[in-house]
């Protein structure tokens, strides 16, 4: 269905990122090539567009990095909690002034739109920075008894869903409680991390404080299992988290991990329709459907499906895909091939295993890797998309008849990271919360998210707060 | 009485058995090993558990978990105390095991029995406490209201520390159940007739059945199905060495089970601090909308 009004473009302009034609890694306070001198190219999944060729870093790589943050951590943790907290102040700042140039840069690297980049992403890693800078000389009030001590170096490997929002919940905790840090962002989404090395160096930050290396997955496991790394800290897949998990055991590495999930989006009839088709379309169409707290599984009260549905997909009907860059772009490009094949190839389970798919007239670009938004209906607790994460714009619609099915429905999954709860009544959201095995519950409302709240899940969905004074103990010795 | 009746008196041996579901079985394996004292001298022959055993426990904690997590934590804190009433009225046995269990003099047993009624007295009083410690509202920046707090991660199974018998025992067990969960533990190898005995004096009590499950054998032998079962949703690896707990650690991965690394704890008489509460709690953090208008206009 073609919209009703035709939207002029309104890109943003790309001039304002610089993107230099190669980029190396960032150790000890300096740029540098990979010792074994491999590289590897960082696309815009929009264009296909090569962005910059990147340093791939190695086993070597990872020890002189990790060198590097021993050799800064006396001196680091040494500093007065008041001193760390203002080289955090300051970068909280330095993003806030460059946060047009980085969501801009976010976008073309990520695939996702700039309306997000600019209105969610870059909003709270400047949040982040604040709020833990805060914590850096106040650390004895935070529930973890007198002088708690920092671990030492911190091991950190992100994902390429929020690259630069999971960089600064990894790296304020971590330097807030003066740990020293090595961070491997990930393959396809490399950039804002080396522009972070940047501010890192604009805010005066010590050498060795904060190392980036880019790489793939060998880079990760070569940090992971540096033996002078006194702390992990991972966010992606469960079943990367599960061997993590296999790794670090018999080490004294503390370890948190932030795994996938497969949220529940349960609507009650009396729920306020409007708002909580908002809220639906937030919890899964948000960054393509690429957030491990999306909320997949829509689980509809019987008696609202047909006018739950109707209303969903006249919303759907109106959404923009296309240039990211565009600020009326409400759905951009999926981060890359690879986890387009991905997407792809459930999609074609759910319809082989009998469940019916939709999806609004949506023209898709020619170049990139895109991916309509796309419901099924019919879905059983059975079929696998209902019970795989897709991590994609991919909504699978199951129903139930009361609060209990809904609730049981809602837990029959191995992950437990977020969940939603659509009603206008108090006491059934207090109800149903408390019943949820899950660590965030939105309920009117989804997709939340601030740094004074702790975030992470039950089960097989990780374990570890990121976030809020939670998110401390992760980065401390508080035995 | 005379000495001369109290010469002829032969006293009465008890069997130990395990304690799983509220109830009191043998090992279904039908063994039993030798539990001697320091001095070699043949106490009981305990149950030596199976895998059979293990899972059969599992059974019984994840039945009781959902009536005990959803107990109010004042009740729970009433049921903790009613097991201190019922272990004080038992002090003079537990001297007298946990004295041939460690090869203790008589008057350091009774310190040992006491320092662990206080301690279960301890934690009796923390169920209520805990989710205001460790939860609370948090000043989001936006129009909504949010609360986090601690819930009980479900099934743990505790191995309990090898040498201290019971003051370990319950120093790892009672944090355990205080904020919810249920467990299942397996006893000290060499001394477990403190432990199994605790489960007698847990069946007179208040606590529900399937609640605590203990099992008493091989520590090895029946810590590996635990740490593999996927229906146990974390360990305390407490009374591991460092290579079976290395062993044990990576079988929990497979479902991401929450662990607790053995740690060197030299005496357990001292104030435990709320690790190992906090070791097993989730935080949950549930986010409303508060009616006041956000950036969109919208009450939503």
């Amino acid at each position: 269905m073609a919209s009703a009004f035709d939207y002029a473009p309104a890109p943003e302009s790309r001039a304002i990122v610089d993107i230099a034609p190669s980029y190396g890694l960032f150790i000890d306070g300096e740029f540098t090539e990979a010792a074994d001198g491999k590289v590897f190219k960082t696309v815009s999944p929009a264009s296909e567009e090569v962005l910059s060729e990147i340093a791939r870093a190695g086993e070597a790589d990872v020890d002189r990095a990790v060198k590097a943050a021993r050799k800064a951590f006396g001196k680091w943790s040494a500093l007065p909690g008041a001193e760390r907290a203002k080289y955090l102040f300051r970068i909280a700042r330095i993003v806030q002034e460059r946060s047009r140039e980085l969501a801009v840069l976010e976008t073309l690297d990520n695939g996702k739109p700039i309306k997000e980049t600019r209105d969610a992403d870059l909003p709270l890693v400047a949040a982040h920075f604040f709020y833990y800078a805060g914590w850096a000389d106040k650390l004895d009030h935070a529930g973890f008894g007198a002088n708690p001590r920092p671990l030492g170096v911190a091991g950190q490997v992100i994902p390429w869903n929020f690259p630069l929002l999971m960089l600064a919940w990894k790296i304020a905790p971590a330097l807030a409680t003066g740990n020293t840090v090595v961070l491997k962002p990930a393959e396809t989404t490399p950039l804002s991390a080396l522009f972070f090395a940047d501010i890192c160096r604009q805010a005066g930050l010590p050498k060795g404080v904060v190392n980036i290396l880019p790489g793939y997955g060998d880079t990760g496991a070569a940090l992971v299992g540096h033996p002078d790394v006194n702390k992990v800290a991972f966010t992606g897949s469960t079943a990367v988290g599960k061997e993590i998990a296999k790794t670090v055991a018999g080490t004294r590495k503390k370890l948190t991990l932030e795994l996938g999930g497969k949220g529940a989006n349960i609507v009650f009839d009396d729920a306020p329709i409007d708002q909580a088709v908002e809220g639906i379309v937030n919890g899964i169409f948000f960054n393509q459907g690429q957030v491990c707290c999306a909320g997949s599984r829509l689980l509809v009260q019987e008696s609202i499906q047909d006018e739950l549905l109707d209303s969903l997909k006249r919303r759907l009907a109106t959404l923009r895909l296309g240039d990211p860059l565009d600020k009326n772009t409400d759905i951009g490009a999926i981060n890359s091939e690879e986890q387009l094949t991905r997407i792809t190839a459930l999609v074609e389970r759910g319809e082989s295993e009998g469940a019916e798919r939709w999806s609004p007239a949506c023209e898709l670009p020619s170049a990139g890797y895109w991916f309509a938004p796309t419901l099924f209906t019919n879905v059983t607790q059975a079929h696998t998309i209902a019970r795989d994460e897709i991590f994609g714009p991919v909504l699978s619609v199951l129903t139930f008849r009361t609060p209990d099915e809904a609730v049981a429905k809602a837990n029959n999954t191995q992950y437990g990271l977020s969940a939603g709860i659509w009603t206008e009544k108090g006491s059934r959201i207090l109800a149903v919360a408390n019943k949820l095995r899950a660590g965030v519950v939105w309920s009117n409302t989804f997709n939340k998210f601030d740094p004074t709240s702790p975030f992470g899940g039950y089960k097989e969905s990780g374990f570890g707060r990121e976030g809020g004074r939670h998110g401390l103990e992760a980065y401390l010795d508080v035995r | 009485m005379s000495d001369k009746s109290e010469q002829q008196r032969l006293s009465v041996f008890k069997t130990y058995k395990l304690y799983v579901g509220g109830k009191f079985p043998r090992s279904e394996s039908g063994r039993v090993y030798e539990v001697t004292d320091s001095k070699d001298k043949w106490l009981a022959n305990a149950p030596l558990s199976s895998r059979k055993d293990a899972r059969d426990a599992v059974v019984a904690a994840r039945k009781a978990f959902g009536s005990w997590s959803g107990a109010t934590a004042y009740n729970r804190g009433q049921v903790l105390y009613r097991v201190a009433e019922m272990l004080e009225g038992r002090k003079s046995q537990f001297v007298h095991e946990v004295a041939d269990a460690e090869g203790l003099s008589r008057s350091k047993a009774a310190a040992q029995v006491e320092a662990t009624i206080d301690r279960w007295v301890w934690y009796a009083g923390w169920t209520d406490k805990i989710a205001q410690v460790v939860g609370g509202g948090n000043p989001v920046a936006g129009p909504y209201f949010n609360l986090s707090s601690p819930e009980p991660t479900g099934v743990v199974a505790v191995l309990a520390p090898q040498e201290s018998s019971f003051l370990g025992l319950v120093s790892v067990v009672a944090p355990v159940i205080a904020t919810g969960n249920t467990a299942v533990v397996v006893a000290s190898e060499k001394s477990p007739l403190p432990a199994l005995s605790l489960g007698e004096v847990l069946a007179t009590s208040d606590v529900p059945g399937g609640v605590v499950n203990v099992l008493s054998g091989r520590t090895a032998e029946i810590a590996a199905p635990l740490a593999a079962h996927q229906d146990v949703n974390a360990i305390d690896l407490a009374g591991a060495d460092d290579v079976l707990a290395k062993e044990l650690e990576i079988a929990a991965a497979d479902n991401l089970k929450r662990v607790l690394r053995p740690q060197p704890v030299d005496d357990w008489s001292a104030m435990p601090g709320i690790d190992r509460m906090t070791a097993f709690l989730e935080t949950k953090t549930v986010w409303h909308p508060t009616g006041s208008l956000g950036a969109s206009g919208s009450a939503y």
